[in-house]
């Protein structure tokens, strides 16, 4: 930088030569607050997306850069929602970048008083031994008036109102398979 | 640029510069007053139609996500507490809360009720507007406490007469309830007091029209705190700077809008080129006042009012002081160019007796 | 709607400013209230008075749609004699007080059998009531097999005059309806309930419709179905069905939750309404359709649907010998909705729990009761994001401070597994206008953090793994099942598009069906869900379709993909008169091409395309070929819609104003005092409070707020949200707060036969007290997002409710139930205990008790 320019960026000297005699414009505009702009101007890419709350459905647009989410917004294209968000909606990159999410397995032993980590691959393991365990002892062939059941009632599954209708699918479809009936979500809410 | 100092009156910088900056009165460019070149793009703003107003707080969460403002769980001493005033639990606007959506709730005698503020007058319904009402037909006035000038709590029960036990006549039946919604936010005063008592540079007008507070420059002085007629902009504690609305200074120069404006549902915030809203804003007000809500004003809209008008400008259905905004606000450098012309007139006086001396002296 | 979807209500704001009138409806004056033209308080739970006032409003003026009522409706047709309506005791015919159940019998069409309503009859696993229905039906239909449930066409009176015409039935049935009685009832005045009434029947017909809104404030009722029920008549009455701006539309909760029903995370249906099977002897596919597929309608087709979907599940294995493995499908006997299985934790009568996306130690009603069943288990997987409370309540639960649960004796093993977010993972969410939008995967997820999708495809290949080789007859289904999606990256995720592809189906060449009229009962074709056949026509996702809106008209068919056959909207064959004309131009939407010779307008026919106005069907038709060209409706059997229901609702054939099981004053319509159907949890964790009870002498209603979201699992840990709705609070009037010596700000406590929980009071003007006959009735308002866990806390809301529920759906009445209030904190420890006992006694109410 030459002493030319730097005096040209000092703001006094803008201020004394310029246009903007009081300092109050582009006079003392600082190098770092003309470089700004949109952090989404930069993403490396702009994916569509949906809102994860309710079910209205609004469209997102969710800026990646690096491989982390920089910010989501409302898709002005989406006919739903025409780019706005309610503040939940606003919310979702603190959603998805939440420090108290939980990203490891957490495993608490039977009447234990506190968590403990355990593998991921060992966690899955050990839940298809229970299920296995659980279908069979809570297993019905039939009721005691000899009408076919084929079912168990060993285990029962909560949830799918958040998820993916390609998820509640395998849910539902490995779950009949199993012969276990109980399976709710919220919509019975 | 003509007819833009009757009020302020001074032209004292001209023999400066050249230029004619100003600190009060109708000023239709103020980027221009501030240096920018006459290329600079058109002066920007917020029209906020609080009639459309849902309370939703989009506004504030999008505002915070875009600009990273922390919350009350960083800042505040006490941590995620009620305010009491209704369904707002920001309070006001401060360096961590750049919108704040104030909740007012609006008691009145029932049979009193104005029109409804938004919904056609369809002639088989009353022009009541949406409230709570029972049967009763209360004729006590409205109520001063229960819209106060900070447009904050009200204590409800000091309204109630002695009655209302059970299984009698409710006094709450003879009441109807208003609820107004308005999202505020920095004004970007046309005359910005912040800013013109800025020692350091670090709030300056942008291209836009905008005052925008640089973070690398401000040294937290807190001068513009109290300049703010508003009580918009404040120093925050954690890192010891003056914060407040950029009206998203960052976005508008790729040309997007502000994240509020573009979260609102409802368009309750719009934002655009300012003579544009203000068109837009006087085609709802008479709208509306069509539809018999003479209640409806803008605020903040008129380049007269003691700011030189404002670039974030409001459509209240009621007085200012209901939304806890000051009727009047004056900027607080208004006066300053008359101190300071009194003062350079005192200082030429000054300074020609003594250049009198001097010559004189030199005659000798 | 402006507090729970707020972005759908931009549309409500933009018809408003287009001339609309916006009236809101609800006891509480909420930010939707702030902005319509007329808010109308009233009592929680008073829904059907209402709405039945406003029924009997329009058929007393002779305000119906006439040439649409009479053109898509069975207000001609003839009642049954045995029929006896509800009149002043509240009891229909066929009621049994043993079993407190009805036998719909008695409701039958004159000379009709034993009608299938829409979707299959829902079977009644009761073998005495399904045999005692089957020789109904063959008696009065003349027939046996197959033809005893084809409908006969009950006899007909167009001029509506005849006594016993469902329109003069209902007329009789809402007669005591009058607008002064459901004021009453109500607690609004009468001219407010006329306002309403001159509203809606001014602003329907031909030229106009009306919409109405509503979420689960209508459906968290022991008459939740019938509230619906009860607006489907006056629409229906009005002319509002499949027509522009009209309908009742359902705000649903969740990003999926419409999903979540279509291909239901539920125990009582299969993908696309089919029906679960009930246990019965002998009971093989062909008997099963039988007894639930009705013949004519669309459901007519109901073999091809099911056989399609066995077919998506055991492909080669399902064969014709093997009735498609229909015998791999396990069997109901009841109710095993989600109360009965936590009836069965507690009793560890089940042993093992999966919780996905799901908290309901704080989201359900009766929180202990869902807590103690979480207790009883002897696993848990918990499926979550955050650390919510239903994953840590053997540490930090509410019993354990109580003492009632001591963590060192919980034997449940806890599995929390964190789960991908929804910009981690690709695949559909269907929203509340049954629209599927595709998700693009944005990030991977981190750490251990997987979808769901990862997780039980991963699940059950394992578990298939472990019984490979097994020769027990009961691990076929598991082992013959398909099983087998293409996988990528390093975790192996299952390519979520190819779930999707199974979902819409194959023909028998392989090839992705365009349509669920391509499926065949042979065998030929797969189909995962058959209304969602087409989400994947010509091989391409239609669900990940980004037409920007603004390049499309205002129907927006290119942006996702809507079921069925991506229709908007549906029976919008009702959009045009009997001859297919628009009922007017303003109101177009759908009509007869008479020149081209099809259904054409702005969006897809909800019609067979070439099906003229002027077909009749034959006799002996099948299926849609049964309907005639006005049957509008066409997945009902008779393709009408019902003002009244001869089957399908196990509480009436028209909706009956009972109160709430906890209601603060006795019914002023009917003798019957609550739902004489309704279904019961009698257990020490479940106690009620009594009706009109003294003790528990204030109505509360639980909600949502905007700034959170359901139990708080995606609101309550994100400091952003967290702020603006800090603390639970319980909303007040003036007048209770008086009463009762509340302060604003101060502490309340809320007392039920349940529990008691504490709360920060709100004195606000915005709760107003009721008057219902000479009884004041207080209501307080209880948002319900708060637990013990995240950067807010509280006392969860839902802890202070029972267990009742609908009989029909089995979901519980938690928009309403009583409370005491008193001011100051709860009691802590094994007090609160004592305290809510004390109480309990004062009631009369049995004690209380964790088993």
């Amino acid at each position: 930088m030459g002493a030319r320019t730097w005096l040209g960026e000092w703001p006094i000297f803008r201020q004394a030569t310029g246009p903007d005699p009081l300092g109050r414009g582009a006079a003392v505009q600082s190098p770092r607050t003309q470089a700004l702009g949109p952090r989404t101007a930069d993403a490396d890419e702009v994916v569509k997306s949906v809102c994860p709350y309710c079910a209205v459905g609004c469209g997102q647009n969710i800026y990646v850069r690096d491989g982390r989410v920089t910010q989501i917004e409302g898709d002005p294209d989406s006919p739903v929602s025409r780019g706005r968000l309610c503040p939940k909606g606003s919310a979702s990159t603190s959603l998805v970048t939440s420090p108290t999410r939980v990203t490891t397995v957490r495993y608490r032993r039977p009447y234990a008083t506190e968590w403990e980590d355990l593998d991921l691959d060992t966690a899955v393991d050990m839940i298809a031994d229970r299920v296995i365990d659980a279908r069979r002892r809570g297993w019905q062939d039939t009721d005691d008036d000899g009408r076919v059941l084929r079912r168990t009632l060993g285990f029962s599954s909560l949830g799918g109102a958040t998820l993916d209708n390609e998820e509640n699918y395998l849910i539902k479809k490995l779950f009949m398979a199993l012969g276990a009936i109980q399976v709710e979500n919220q919509a019975r809410i | 640029m003509t007819n833009v100092f009757d009020r302020a009156g001074g032209k004292v910088w001209d023999a400066f510069s050249g230029t004619t900056p100003s600190l009060s009165g109708p000023l239709p460019d103020p980027s221009t007053d501030a240096g920018w070149s006459g290329d600079h793009p058109k002066r920007v703003g917020f029209f906020t139609d609080t009639s459309v107003c849902i309370g939703c707080k989009a506004c504030e969460v999008a505002c915070k996500e875009w600009n990273l403002v922390p919350d009350d769980g960083t800042d505040a001493s006490d941590l995620y507490r009620l305010t009491g005033m209704s369904y707002d639990n920001t309070g006001d606007l401060g360096a961590s809360s750049w919108r704040h959506v104030a909740f007012i709730e609006d008691v009145r005698p029932h049979g009193t009720a104005t029109p409804a503020h938004g919904g056609q007058q369809t002639g088989f319904l009353p022009a009541g507007l949406p409230a709570v009402h029972g049967g009763g037909n209360g004729h006590t006035p409205r109520d001063a406490a229960t819209a106060p000038p900070d447009g904050g709590t009200v204590d409800l029960l000091a309204l109630l007469p002695d009655s209302g036990a059970h299984g009698q006549q409710t006094p709450d039946d003879e009441r109807d309830v208003r609820w107004l919604m308005s999202s505020d936010v920095c004004k970007h005063c046309t005359h910005a007091g912040c800013l013109d008592v800025c020692p350091t540079g670090a709030l300056f007008r942008t291209e836009f029209g905008t005052v925008v507070v640089q973070d690398d420059i401000c040294n937290g002085c807190g001068y513009c705190v109290p300049s703010c007629p508003y009580g918009v902009i404040d120093v925050r504690e954690s890192d010891g700077g003056a914060h407040k609305c950029t009206l998203c200074y960052d976005r508008l120069g790729e040309g997007l809008e502000p994240a509020c404006a573009k979260a609102c549902p409802t368009n309750s915030i719009q934002f655009g080129d300012l003579d544009e809203l203000q068109a837009a804003a006087d085609a709802r007000l008479a709208e509306l006042h069509g539809r018999g809500v003479q209640e409806a004003r803008l605020y903040g809209r008129d380049p007269d009012d003691g700011v030189g008008g404002d670039g974030a400008f409001f459509l209240l259905l009621d007085e200012p002081e209901v939304y806890g905004l000051p009727p009047d606000p004056i900027v607080t450098t208004r006066d300053l160019p008359e101190m300071w012309r009194n003062a350079a007139l005192t200082a030429v006086g000054l300074g020609a007796a003594v250049v009198a001396a001097f010559w004189k002296g030199g005659r000798r | 709607m402006a507090e729970a979807h707020p972005v759908g209500f931009q549309w409500v704001m933009e018809a408003k400013r287009r001339g609309a009138t916006v009236i809101h409806v609800d006891p509480r004056f909420t930010r939707t209230s702030a902005v319509a033209d007329l808010h109308v308080p009233f009592r929680a739970g008073a829904d059907i008075a209402f709405l039945g006032g406003l029924i009997h409003y329009v058929l007393d003026n002779e305000l119906d749609f006439r040439e649409y009522v009479t053109t898509f409706t069975n207000a001609a047709e003839i009642v049954g004699e045995d029929f006896a309506d509800a009149d002043a005791t509240g009891i229909f015919s066929g009621y049994d007080p043993e079993t407190g159940r009805y036998d719909p019998i008695s409701w039958q069409m004159e000379g009709g059998g034993y009608e299938a309503p829409a979707a299959g009859m829902r079977d009644h696993w009761e073998p005495e009531l399904r045999e005692h229905h089957a020789a109904h039906a063959s008696d009065t239909a003349g027939g046996a097999g197959e033809q005893a449930h084809a409908p006969a066409d009950p006899p007909r009176d167009d001029t509506l005059q005849h006594p016993r015409c469902v329109y003069q039935v209902l007329k009789r049935h809402y007669a005591r309806y009058t607008p002064e009685a459901v004021a009453s009832v109500c607690g609004m005045s009468t001219e407010q309930f006329l306002e309403v009434a001159r509203a809606i029947t001014r602003n329907s017909g031909r030229d106009r419709t009306t919409a109405w809104v509503y979420s689960v404030g209508w459906t968290h009722h022991t008459v939740g179905a019938q509230y619906i029920r009860a607006a489907a008549i006056l629409q229906t009455l009005l002319g509002n069905m499949g027509r522009p701006g009209g309908g009742i539309l359902a705000l649903r909760g969740h990003a999926s939750i419409q999903g979540s029903t279509d291909i239901p995370t539920l125990y009582d249906l299969l993908p696309g309404y089919i029906p679960m099977p009930n246990a019965h002897l002998h009971e093989d596919l062909r008997s099963f359709l039988d007894a639930d597929a009705a013949k004519t309608g669309f459901w007519g087709h109901m073999d091809a649907y099911l056989v399609s979907l066995l077919k998506a599940w055991w492909g080669d294995a399902a064969t014709p010998e093997n009735d498609f493995a229909f015998g791999y499908l396990p069997r109901l006997t009841g109710n095993h909705g989600t109360y009965g299985i936590v009836r069965d934790q507690i009793d560890k009568k089940t042993f093992g729990y999966f919780l996905v996306g799901e908290n309901p130690a704080i989201g359900h009603a009766n929180g202990k009761m869902q807590r103690l069943g979480l207790a009883n288990l002897e696993w848990l997987v918990v499926r979550d994001m955050q650390m919510i409370e239903s994953a840590s309540f053997w540490k930090d639960g509410p019993e354990i401070e109580t003492g009632e649960l001591r963590t060192e004796d919980i034997g449940t093993e806890v599995f929390f597994l964190p789960c991908a977010n929804h910009t981690e993972k690709s695949g559909t969410f269907t929203n509340t206008q049954r629209l599927l939008q595709w998700r693009r995967e944005a990030v991977h997820p981190p750490g251990d953090a997987r979808s769901e999708l990862h997780f039980y495809f991963h699940l059950g290949k394992r578990i298939r793994e472990k019984l490979a080789g097994s020769t027990d007859e009961r691990d076929r289904p598991l082992l013959d099942l398909t099983w087998d999606y293409p996988t990528f990256g390093v975790h192996a995720e299952p390519d979520p598009e190819s779930v999707l592809a199974e979902i819409n189906g194959f023909d028998a060449d392989g090839d992705h069906l365009s349509s669920y009229t391509q499926m065949k009962a042979d065998g030929s074709t797969s189909a995962g869900c058959w209304i969602y056949t087409g989400v994947f026509k010509d091989g391409v996702n239609q669900a990940d379709r980004r037409t920007p809106g603004s390049e499309q008209d205002w129907v927006a068919a290119e942006w996702g993909w809507a079921w069925p056959a991506n229709r908007r909207t549906l029976y919008n064959r009702a959009s045009a008169d009997a001859d297919g004309r628009p009922w007017s131009e303003r109101k177009a939407y759908v009509w007869w091409d008479a020149e081209q010779g099809s259904w054409t307008g702005h969006d897809v026919p909800d019609f067979e395309a070439t099906k003229p106005p002027s077909y009749r069907p034959p006799e002996g038709a099948h299926a849609e070929d049964a309907l005639s060209g006005t049957d509008a409706f066409i997945m009902q059997a008779d393709g009408k819609a019902w003002l009244y229901a001869p089957t399908g609702l196990a509480d009436g054939p028209m909706p009956t104003h009972y109160e709430p099981v906890e209601s603060p004053v006795a019914n002023l319509l009917h003798d019957q005092q609550d739902n004489p159907a309704r279904e019961d949890i009698d257990r020490a964790w479940n106690r009620l409070n009594p009706a009109m009870s003294e003790t528990y002498p204030y109505v509360f209603l639980t909600y949502r707020l905007t700034e959170h979201h359901t139990a708080g699992g995606m609101s309550r840990f994100l400091g952003y949200l967290s702020e603006l709705q800090p603390e639970f609070f319980c909303e007040v009037s003036p007048a209770l707060a008086r009463e009762r010596g509340l302060e604003h700000l101060g502490w309340a406590t809320l007392i039920s036969a349940r529990t008691a929980i504490e709360a920060r009071v709100v004195v606000t003007e915005r709760m107003k007290p009721l008057r219902i006959g000479d009884h004041v009735v207080h209501q307080i308002g209880l948002p319900y997002h708060w637990g013990s866990n995240g950067l807010s806390q509280g006392d969860p809301a839902n802890d202070l409710l029972g267990v009742v529920m609908d009989p029909n759906v089995h979901i519980q009445e938690s928009k309403v139930a009583t409370c005491d209030i008193q001011p100051g904190r709860r009691p802590r420890g094994p007090a609160l205990l004592e305290f809510v006992e004390s109480y309990r006694r004062k009631a009369g109410v049995e004690p209380g008790g964790i088993t």
